[in-house]
């Protein structure tokens, strides 16, 4: 198979107005990505699926991922000559800035007619509050289906074109969507008899506040 | 809960024949026995199980009906799949937040006399995932448990012992008087709230008429 370097730049010839990143895993697994544009995603995804030489027709896995606001740091090291002549001084400048965070969608793709694979593409949304938007790759690979409600119901991604996005793990009344950094859990700590770490934290109000009545467990008296 | 092993009368006989002379006359032919007692070995030895399972602890479940356990042997082999025909729930596995209503709802279609296993750390607490945004801490928070199967999940034999251990609660229950079982009692309720899908969470979380946190035993 191409490698995907090869592949981006075959896209970047089919669709020279497209974005397409390629992102780098430091890992040792090293299994690199390919940032697509939201824009042009279906456009790809069909394109991926239908060229000769890969026939990328099945989607194993597709995933979501939530990447917070990120403060970073940078700091810029700068040497002064001393005017008086000594050794140079070392100076650091530290800087602040904010980096946006948003939700992306992970789709793992292979071939079974070739026999090869995967080619993992990503798309990200514009930010994690109002713009969660990103185009459905399901009319493109139907084993989306459900692990785009997944991902629907676990990070929140509306995605346009879905046939029938609805929430598939929790109930339709459910607001929240639990797999994202910031979610609150419901603070139901009120017994925990084996409490440790970020469990204890949670427990220990109701365990302060332990005035509670006689233990009254279930079954027949 | 009360402990059916420790009850003085295990298997009260009628008027103030003792064991050993009851023994004495069964071995002549005669046997003496009590409605209360027939009644309760009869219901003690058909429990019918419902027909269900949540998680992996209902792989367990069904080995205890194959040939090598055989829950038969106890009389409980009748898996009923209509909750109107069962005499006890298996809460096999784990139950998540979304399944938490209906679990409950087939408790209450039961008829009485109606008992419940709790099999399995996920039925008794949550077990593994008892932090998971969306695993209910223990079924007890919203039905009353009869028996209490720990294990992850507890092998055929476990779930065995606990249906003996039901079988002697069973047997030690009294049809009338102070002690009378719950089942003989009117003002016991037979079917608990269904809690309703909230926004955040199940509305209510727990059924404070059946369970409230244990108070933690003051250290010495």
């Amino acid at each position: 198979m191409e490698t995907l370097e090869q592949i981006r730049a075959r896209l970047l010839l089919a669709y020279p107005a497209a974005q397409i990143t390629f992102v780098t895993n430091p890992g040792p697994a090293a299994e690199h990505s390919l940032l697509i544009e939201a824009a042009h995603a279906v456009e790809i995804a069909r394109w991926l699926r239908d060229d000769p030489a890969l026939r990328l027709d099945y989607c194993s896995n597709a995933t979501g991922v939530d990447w917070p606001d990120k403060t970073i740091t940078d700091v810029t090291t700068t040497t002064e000559p001393d005017p008086a002549g000594g050794p140079a001084k070392t100076v650091e400048i530290k800087t602040t800035r904010l980096q946006p965070g948003y939700l992306e969608a992970i789709y793992h793709l292979y071939s079974i007619a070739l026999k090869q694979g995967p080619v993992v593409i990503r798309l990200r949304t514009a930010n994690r509050t109002d713009a969660v938007t990103l185009p459905s790759l399901t009319p493109t690979w139907r084993s989306c289906d459900f692990q785009e409600r997944e991902i629907f119901d676990l990070y929140g991604i509306i995605f346009t074109g879905h046939p029938d996005l609805r929430r598939l793990l929790m109930w339709d009344e459910f607001k929240d969507h639990p797999m994202r950094k910031d979610y609150v859990e419901p603070d139901d700590y009120e017994w925990e008899p084996t409490a440790h770490g970020a469990v204890l934290e949670r427990a220990k109000p109701h365990q302060s506040a332990a005035a509670a009545p006689a233990p009254k467990m279930g079954g027949t008296p | 809960m009360s402990d059916p092993v420790a009850s003085p009368t295990p298997f009260p006989a009628a008027g103030n024949i003792s064991d050993a002379e009851r023994e004495d006359l069964r071995r002549h032919g005669i046997l003496m026995t009590s409605l209360e007692e027939l009644h309760n070995w009869g219901r003690s030895n058909s429990i019918w199980p419902l027909q269900f399972g949540l998680a992996c602890c209902a792989i367990e479940m069904i080995a205890a009906a194959t040939a090598r356990f055989d829950i038969a042997r106890f009389g409980a082999e009748i898996f009923r799949p209509s909750p109107r025909q069962a005499d006890l729930m298996i809460v096999s596995g784990t139950v998540t937040k979304k399944m938490a209503p209906q679990v409950i709802r087939l408790w209450n279609q039961m008829p009485e006399p109606k008992y419940c296993i709790a099999m399995g750390a996920c039925a008794i607490s949550g077990g593994p995932f008892k932090q998971g945004y969306n695993v209910l801490k223990g079924i007890d928070r919203f039905i009353p448990v009869d028996i209490y199967i720990p294990g992850c999940p507890p092998r055929p034999e476990a779930l065995l012992n606990g249906l003996i251990q039901l079988q002697k609660q069973i047997k030690a229950e009294q049809l009338t008087g102070p002690n009378a079982a719950r089942f003989t009692r009117p003002e016991e309720p037979s079917e608990f709230p269904i809690p309703a899908y909230g926004a955040h969470d199940l509305v209510p979380t727990k059924n404070d008429a059946v369970w409230a946190p244990p108070t933690p035993e003051a250290k010495a």
